[in-house]
């Protein structure tokens, strides 16, 4: 079976290598954009099974992101988890307002990342 | 990459998000105070306190999680920015930078009580009139909350040390495996996905199995209104199932899968998942996501009056109004478009054929016009397999306003027409962005506030009038304002100040005036928004469009607005062509830049220096460009004069050098041509935007006509142009 694809969206260069290796060592594959607006490009000619979207970011937060991609056919059906550093009701029916599939509360770890993404991984 | 790695380029990062912190607030000291740098000191702060909590400093990560508090406040409006509070957040920033160097150098903490309380007591304030003191300091839960964190994070970091994470996932399973001895008792789950269930890209589907492998065993599924295929919705919720779970599986660990879940989907537990609500078909029905009248939490906002009040008499009704979306089947667009560019081979062809017949002095005979017209047919259906409205992207347009109407205090109102018009596919998804500038454009400078327009008379809340319609074979959409038109004399100080305009010039037109703000390098100031980022200048917008082969236009009424008109092609497969002839070359001219087509007396012809011909065209000066140039080479160029008095000039309209006149020997003909990608069979050529196979079967190369005359004239004039 092909290894499930994800795209992970955050700012944070730190952020960033920490969700590298928490998801490659659980053999997932990685690809990883700097904020919303490159991963949007990005994700204009290129397919994952998974997006993982930070929400505060330059240029195009994830939020923003989400909605953009619903509104392509590419990615209106696209798993997409939001990191959020909060787990308040509001804040996840935000979440789910925007598009989002899910979330994974920071801080996080290999398992819990890997555990959300099976849930929606198609 | 290993953990030291890792923390090695958090501390870089740190030193980023203070410089960019700071930069900020000096920026609020100096009196930018706009939501793009509040929003950059917010993210700079919640960044370092993201790593602090991923690394464990959780000294850092409390002081941060204080400070975001305060600046979430500024965010969110609740507190004012004082030059008082920017002060404050100084100080608490030169704080912050002795975290970040205290843990970078592994010494202790600095002492940030007092400044943690005042950003504390700073954030409490909000929202509590009085009262705020009895409160606990934030300080403790913050700590509190970081150290809960930590013990997440510690099987993330031991991993990346190296250390075995075993222990930590197997720890859980044990527990479960004694609980499963001590209490035998299984209980019931109960799971029903409704309509949106699967929105989103969630599937339900997967929530089962995760069910089943944590022991869960299925003990019914509820078809009872499973419709009849013809009437099924994949999309919605038919069935509804009810699980055993094992004892040892805690309710929590169930409710955790079904977390991301909404509304969309009822779970019921115990007792509870044994007595479901009754489920009626109406519920399933395509219009309502409302939820049954007997499911207690859940209210929704999209809950449609009709449907809610009227649930019994459903049933009897679905059969037929559910017919029609059976009507429909899914096809992969990649096999759309095989289809479609096989249409485009049969329409050259068929053009082929024609031109064979002809040559036999076979034209005009019935089977051959029938053909024709069928050909066209078979084109134009498939062309509207990738057609959508463009209420797609009209559609989203009402939540741009209100954004904007929050940014610029410009309430909008907003008419639109036309948007049932059909667009092909690609089109459409390109439009998106300039037409979000342009609508921004619109309420940014070209409605007035509401004061102004009060002062003139005219309703305080502007109007912004969005129409599309289908237009001698193009698409054409309009973005129109009702605000004060476009100030000629403004725009044209500021193109002579850019020196985009060579000052000495005084007999510019309107429009030519109007088109300046196409001009690359006329928009200054960069426009911030949260939705498409740093704005672009109205010269992208110009070049978006054309890159979908359309042309844009303004038409300027000065007090009463300002409309921008966007022409697009149907379809970016097939075009209309003027073919012409060059020397024994063909080449096709898009017809969307043709404006006329003329063969010049003597006198139209005046001479600029010694290659250069400008066109007299009623009055107007036009550069003659010979095509030939295309096609031949430098010597071609000398023979300027012979060629110009057999051939033909073609005056086009250019968007970056306004007319000009193209030379050519012939027009042969006018036609529809299916543009075959340069770029993908052998490669990209200067002046050449495709080409296409002709009637004869000929291959002819397709004019890139702004390329070709702006290549010209500024080779010609390279000093006046490069301006």
């Amino acid at each position: 079976m092909k290894p499930t694809r994800i795209l992970t969206v955050d700012d944070s260069a730190s952020m960033r290598a920490l969700l590298l290796h928490a998801l490659t060592t659980q053999g997932f594959e990685v690809e990883q954009a700097e904020d919303g607006q490159q991963a949007f490009e990005w994700l204009a000619t290129n397919e994952v099974d998974v997006v993982i979207t930070d929400i505060n970011m330059p240029r195009l937060d994830g939020f923003g992101l989400i909605e953009q991609l619903r509104d392509t056919a590419r990615h209106a059906d696209r798993p997409i988890l939001v990191l959020t550093t909060e787990s308040s009701d509001e804040k996840k029916r935000r979440a789910r307002d925007a598009g989002a599939t899910g979330w994974i509360v920071k801080p996080f770890d290999a398992e819990k990342l890997a555990t959300a993404v099976r849930r929606v991984a198609h | 990459m290993n953990g030291i790695d890792i923390q090695a380029i958090f501390f870089d990062e740190c030193e980023e998000s203070l410089q960019a912190a700071e930069a900020g607030l000096d920026a609020c000291k100096a009196g930018t105070q706009d939501s793009e740098t509040i929003n950059a000191i917010f993210r700079a702060v919640h960044s370092i306190k993201g790593g602090a909590g991923a690394f464990g400093y959780e000294a850092l990560a409390s002081y941060t999680h204080v400070f975001e508090n305060l600046l979430g406040d500024v965010r969110e409006g609740t507190v004012l920015v004082t030059s008082d509070l920017v002060d404050m957040l100084l100080l608490a920033l030169d704080c912050l930078r002795d975290h970040v160097e205290s843990v970078r150098g592994g010494a202790p903490a600095p002492d940030d009580e007092a400044i943690k309380a005042r950003l504390a007591e700073a954030h409490e304030n909000v929202g509590k009139d009085g009262g705020a003191a009895a409160e606990a300091p934030a300080p403790e839960p913050a700590a509190a909350s970081a150290s809960a964190e930590m013990d997440d994070l510690d099987a993330l970091l031991d991993d990346l040390l190296g250390s075995d994470p075993a222990p930590v996932a197997e720890a859980p399973a044990e527990e479960v495996a004694e609980e499963e001895d001590e209490k035998g008792e299984e209980w019931a789950l109960y799971v029903c996905p409704q309509a949106g269930a699967m929105d989103n890209g969630s599937e339900p589907l997967l929530w089962l199995r995760e069910l089943v492998e944590l022991g869960g065993i299925c003990v019914k599924c509820d078809e009872s209104i499973l419709p009849q295929i013809d009437e099924m919705d994949p999309k919605q919720g038919y069935l509804a199932w009810t699980f055993s779970m094992p004892a040892s599986v805690e309710r929590d660990k169930v409710a955790d899968i079904f977390d991301f879940v909404g509304e969309q989907c009822r779970v019921l537990y115990g007792e509870e998942a044994l007595n479901p609500p009754a489920r009626a078909r109406a519920e399933v029905a395509p219009a309502a996501k409302a939820p049954p009248v007997a499911a207690p939490a859940a209210t929704s906002a999209t809950t449609k009056p009709e449907t809610a009040a009227a649930p019994a008499p459903a049933p009897t009704q679905t059969p037929t109004p559910s017919a029609p979306a059976s009507q429909s089947i899914r096809i992969d667009l990649g096999k759309l478009d095989q289809l479609i560019d096989g249409v485009g081979e049969l329409v050259i062809a068929q053009a082929m054929l024609a031109q064979r017949l002809s040559n036999e002095g076979l034209a005009h005979f019935e089977e051959l016009a029938m053909l024709e017209g069928l050909v066209r047919d078979i084109q134009e259906r498939a062309m509207a397999f990738r057609a959508q409205p463009i209420s797609s992207v009209f559609s989203r347009v009402p939540r741009l306003l209100r954004e904007l109407a929050t940014t610029t205090g410009k309430h909008v109102k907003l008419v639109v027409a036309g948007e049932t018009t059909e667009l092909d596919k690609t089109v459409i998804e390109r439009l998106s962005e300039p037409l979000t500038h342009l609508i921004r454009n619109a309420v940014d400078h070209g409605i007035e506030s509401p004061e102004d327009r009060q002062a003139v008379g005219k309703d305080p809340e502007g109007t912004l009038t969005l129409s599309a319609e289908q237009k001698a074979g193009r698409i054409v959409i309009r973005i129109g304002d009702d605000g004060g038109g476009i100030n000629r004399e403004k725009v044209l100080a500021k193109a002579i100040e850019k020196g985009i305009v060579d000052p000495e010039v005084h007999n510019l037109s309107d429009e030519e005036i109007d088109n300046l703000i196409f001009a690359p390098g006329f928009s200054t100031a960069a426009q911030v928004s949260s939705i498409s980022g740093r704005g672009v200048g109205m010269d992208v917008v110009r070049q978006n469009v054309k890159e979908l082969g359309g042309r844009i236009t303004i038409e300027s009424r000065p007090g009463q607005g300002t409309d921008f008109v966007l022409a697009l092609p149907l379809t970016l497969a097939i075009s209309d062509g003027m073919i012409v002839q060059v020397g024994d070359q063909s080449l096709v001219v898009p017809l969307t830049h043709v404006v006329e087509s003329l063969s010049p007396a003597e006198t139209e012809i005046k001479g600029m220096g010694r290659n250069i011909r400008m066109l007299n065209v009623r009055g107007q000066f036009l550069p003659i460009v010979p095509l030939r140039q295309l096609t031949g080479g430098p010597r071609a160029e000398t023979n300027i004069e012979t060629n110009m008095e057999n051939g033909v000039l073609v005056v086009v309209e250019t968007e970056r050098c306004g007319q000009a006149a193209l030379l050519v020997d012939a027009i042969i003909d006018q036609r529809q041509f299916v543009i075959k990608s340069l770029d993908t069979h052998y490669r990209s050529v200067d002046g050449v935007a495709g080409a296409t196979i002709l009637g004869n079967g000929r291959v002819a190369l397709i004019v890139d006509v702004d390329r070709l005359v702006l290549d010209m004239t500024s080779r010609r004039h390279a000093p006046a142009e490069a301006a």
